[in-house]
């Protein structure tokens, strides 16, 4: 069953293409092309429909495309992933909301062993072209369960694809291509960066999804992020720059495939990397880039890759987060070091 | 204390739960196998000594040509069985999944569905797999190692095997939902799904989820689960107090215990079934009470936790045998029919066996293909990397 491609001709272009947007905005927007522009596109959550999601992510679907397009589904994980994965066998293209990454784990299953395989198993005779979206990362003051950055686990699976964005314009865009993709993907949103703002084009031509970006040429060192963190990097590369330190900052964007052709051209250069990451790093994406840009940069290294990110332990009480959470001063730190080696 | 028949049968203005005193075990095992013989709620239309009965509910109209059918599909079903778990034991296959005693709830399920309609298995459907135009020779790859499967799921509308268990029945509710969402429910001319699970998958959440997503979007979806009292070593009474259909009530469908031996029963039922949900009235629970006659697998050794007698009280509840009695009662069926079906079964094992020993490895690129459907840069570097490396071997083996 071959599922309709997305044809943009027919969605009205807004009347101003470049609009200043929060990302929880661009995101709402980007969802509702979609919709537009594929009726098999549906949307399936827990309070998503009536309520727009606690993040109001899907605010207004609901009303516009009828409860048959966004469904308020029972509350239950498993079966939000386990239902989308018949419906995507239909020929639908269901977009999941994970209420909070740590709710995850109820369908964890479900993704590992039949979203991530069935494409495998069948070889090929089964798409299942569907998104999960998991709003992720701390720094909210929420209780437990509420920020956590569980991507590893989905990017360690072969079979499944994990992007992250980082800004409107990317949100706007990378959820319409994600959407769009025939494999599954997992779908992580910033959610303490949901109400910043930037630029978002909707007329642009995005660039492909599963690329990585660099946002800032530097000389001195490298530092590569993803999803909440790319802000953080930024914001240290700004303040770097004040002390005469110039830093490359690097969008990671996608997590799985990993793209890192642009972070070992960078890292050729510079000669050094941090990685900045709010998971705990024990086997993490940061791990993953370490090692690999050792076994490609090896001759080109002058420090050892460096990694600031979560502590390996379970995420804390809130009040203890801004220690947990790397910040600006541990990102120079380890920038620092890097350039002291 | 209520007895067992009136705690497994609580009227809807019995006393609240809450007040009923916690049943014994024996009482709980009283209303698991309550119909063991064949009890009020047990559909059957068939008896082990072959005598058509009636039911108050349910009646089929069968003619002689459509039970030869029946027959014929069960007797080639088993050996087809038998041949697989031989071809196990000679190390064709790394394992078997033996439906043995279960042909008739396959079969009268698998032959109340059309072409239409969709069936998610789990790894026992063999019989299942027979009704639904997938050759046994398809079903081998996945026990010899060779694929996971080859069949095209959405040209036999036959799901692949779902090892991990009760994952297929949340499948199959987003499937059905699909299926109402796309205006194919509401007519004679309907669509509707059936997910086959067993009495251990009854104790998954993916289960409850799924008879919860199928009740509050009323997807037209049979569950039918063959209990056949074994889950592994665990019997029923490890999975649920209840009598397992009866599970529906809690959440608002209807919930029948048929006669799993009895194909003509279970085709009347499923066959009821599948029309509600295609009008528009599911989803339906079937309990098909059957009993597993062989081993879990091939790995399994059941003589370390069940009874024979168990085993021997079985027997005489053959799901093959009544037919034959009945075909041969009505004279519906001669010795020429019964030794034609023999001769194609044989023929089936031949082909079956000739098949497994030939089939070859798959090359060693299938590791990397198809896990993902628009590819993977990383993976087909690694993909080419260990290509190179394996060519690097004289002969280009190693």
């Amino acid at each position: 069953m071959a599922a309709p491609t997305m044809d943009r001709s027919t969605t009205a272009a807004p009347a101003t293409p470049v609009q200043t947007l929060t990302i929880s905005k661009a995101l709402n927007m980007g969802l509702r092309a979609a919709m537009e522009a594929n009726p098999k596109v549906i949307m399936m959550g827990e309070d998503i429909g009536k309520l727009g999601g606690v993040f109001r992510i899907t605010d207004g679907l609901q009303k516009d495309f009828g409860e048959q397009r966004v469904l308020d589904t029972p509350l239950a994980e498993s079966g939000i992933i386990g239902t989308a994965v018949g419906l995507a066998i239909r020929g639908y293209r269901p977009v999941c909301e994970i209420q909070f990454d740590g709710f995850i784990f109820p369908g964890f299953d479900q993704i590992v062993s039949q979203v991530a395989k069935l494409h495998y198993r069948t070889q090929g005779k089964i798409k299942l072209p569907m998104v999960i979206r998991v709003p992720f990362g701390g720094g909210i003051g929420a209780v437990e369960h509420h920020s956590e950055s569980p991507e590893s686990y989905f990017a360690h699976t072969a079979g499944l694809k994990v992007v992250s964005c980082s800004n409107p314009s990317d949100a706007y865009w990378m959820i319409q291509q994600a959407i769009d993709c025939d494999d599954p993907v997992l779908f992580f949103e910033p959610k303490r960066r949901y109400y910043e703002k930037g630029e978002v084009d909707t007329t642009a031509q995005p660039g492909p999804l599963f690329k990585s970006r660099v946002l800032r040429t530097g000389t001195d060192a490298t530092l590569v992020a993803y999803g909440p963190m790319v802000r953080t990097a930024l914001d240290a590369a700004t303040a770097a720059a004040e002390d005469g330190t110039s830093l490359e900052v690097i969008d990671l964007r996608t997590l799985s495939p990993l793209d890192l052709a642009p972070v070992f051209e960078s890292v050729r250069r510079t000669g050094r990397l941090v990685v900045v990451s709010e998971a705990p790093s024990e086997s993490s994406i940061a791990s993953e880039i370490a090692a690999k840009v050792q076994q490609e940069c090896f001759y080109s290294l002058q420090a050892p890759v460096l990694r600031v990110t979560g502590f390996d332990t379970p995420y804390p009480p809130s009040k203890l987060e801004e220690e947990f959470l790397p910040d600006l001063d541990r990102v120079l730190h380890a920038v620092d070091r890097s350039l002291a080696w | 204390m209520s007895s067992p028949e009136q705690w497994t049968h609580p009227e809807p203005d019995a006393a609240p739960a809450a007040t009923a005193a916690k049943p014994t075990a024996e009482q709980v095992i009283a209303g698991l196998r309550a119909t063991d013989e064949g009890g009020a709620d047990l559909v059957q239309l068939l008896t082990p000594e072959g005598e058509r009965v009636t039911h108050p509910d349910f009646d089929i109209d069968i003619s002689a040509e459509e039970l030869r059918g029946l027959y014929r599909d069960m007797v080639l079903i088993r050996r087809v069985d038998r041949e697989a778990n031989a071809l196990q034991r000679k190390g064709q296959l790394g394992i078997w999944v033996p439906l043995l005693g279960q042909e008739a709830a396959q079969i009268g399920a698998g032959r109340a569905m059309r072409p239409t309609d969709m069936a998610f298995p789990s790894y026992r459907e063999h019989g299942i797999a027979w009704t639904r135009g997938v050759h046994p020779t398809e079903l081998l790859g996945i026990f010899r190692g060779t694929d996971q499967g080859t069949w095209d799921p959405v040209e036999k509308r036959f799901h692949p095997y779902t090892i991990v268990i009760g994952n297929q029945v949340l499948n199959a509710a987003g499937y059905a939902m699909g299926q109402k969402f796309d205006g194919k429910v509401g007519d004679d001319d309907g669509e509707a799904t059936m997910v086959f699970f067993g009495d251990g998958a009854t104790s998954q959440g993916d289960v409850h989820e799924g008879f919860v997503w199928a009740a509050v979007y009323d997807a037209p979806l049979v569950f039918f689960c063959q209990n056949n009292q074994w889950a592994i070593s665990e019997p029923t009474e490890r999975q649920s107090r209840l009598p397992l259909y009866q599970r529906a009530r809690g959440y608002g469908f209807p919930g029948i215990r048929v006669d799993g031996n009895d194909v003509l029963a279970t085709l009347a039922v499923t066959r009821w079934a599948l029309d509600e949900c295609r009008h528009g009235n599911g989803p339906i629970l079937i309990e098909a009470f059957t009993y597993r006659m062989d081993a879990h697998t091939t790995s399994d050794d059941p003589t370390r936790y069940r009874l024979s007698d168990e085993l021997e009280l079985w027997k005489l509840k053959d799901p093959i045998e009544r037919v034959k009695v009945y075909l041969v009662r009505q004279q519906w069926a001669d010795q020429e029919f019964f030794a034609g079906v023999e001769a194609e079964a044989d023929e089936l094992a031949e082909n079956l066996r000739e098949f497994c020993v030939n089939m070859p490895d798959p090359p060693a690129q299938r590791i990397f293909s198809n896990v993902y459907a628009e590819g993977n840069p990383n993976l087909e570097a690694q993909r080419d990397e260990f290509l190179d490396y394996v060519s690097g071997f004289a002969g280009g083996e190693h």
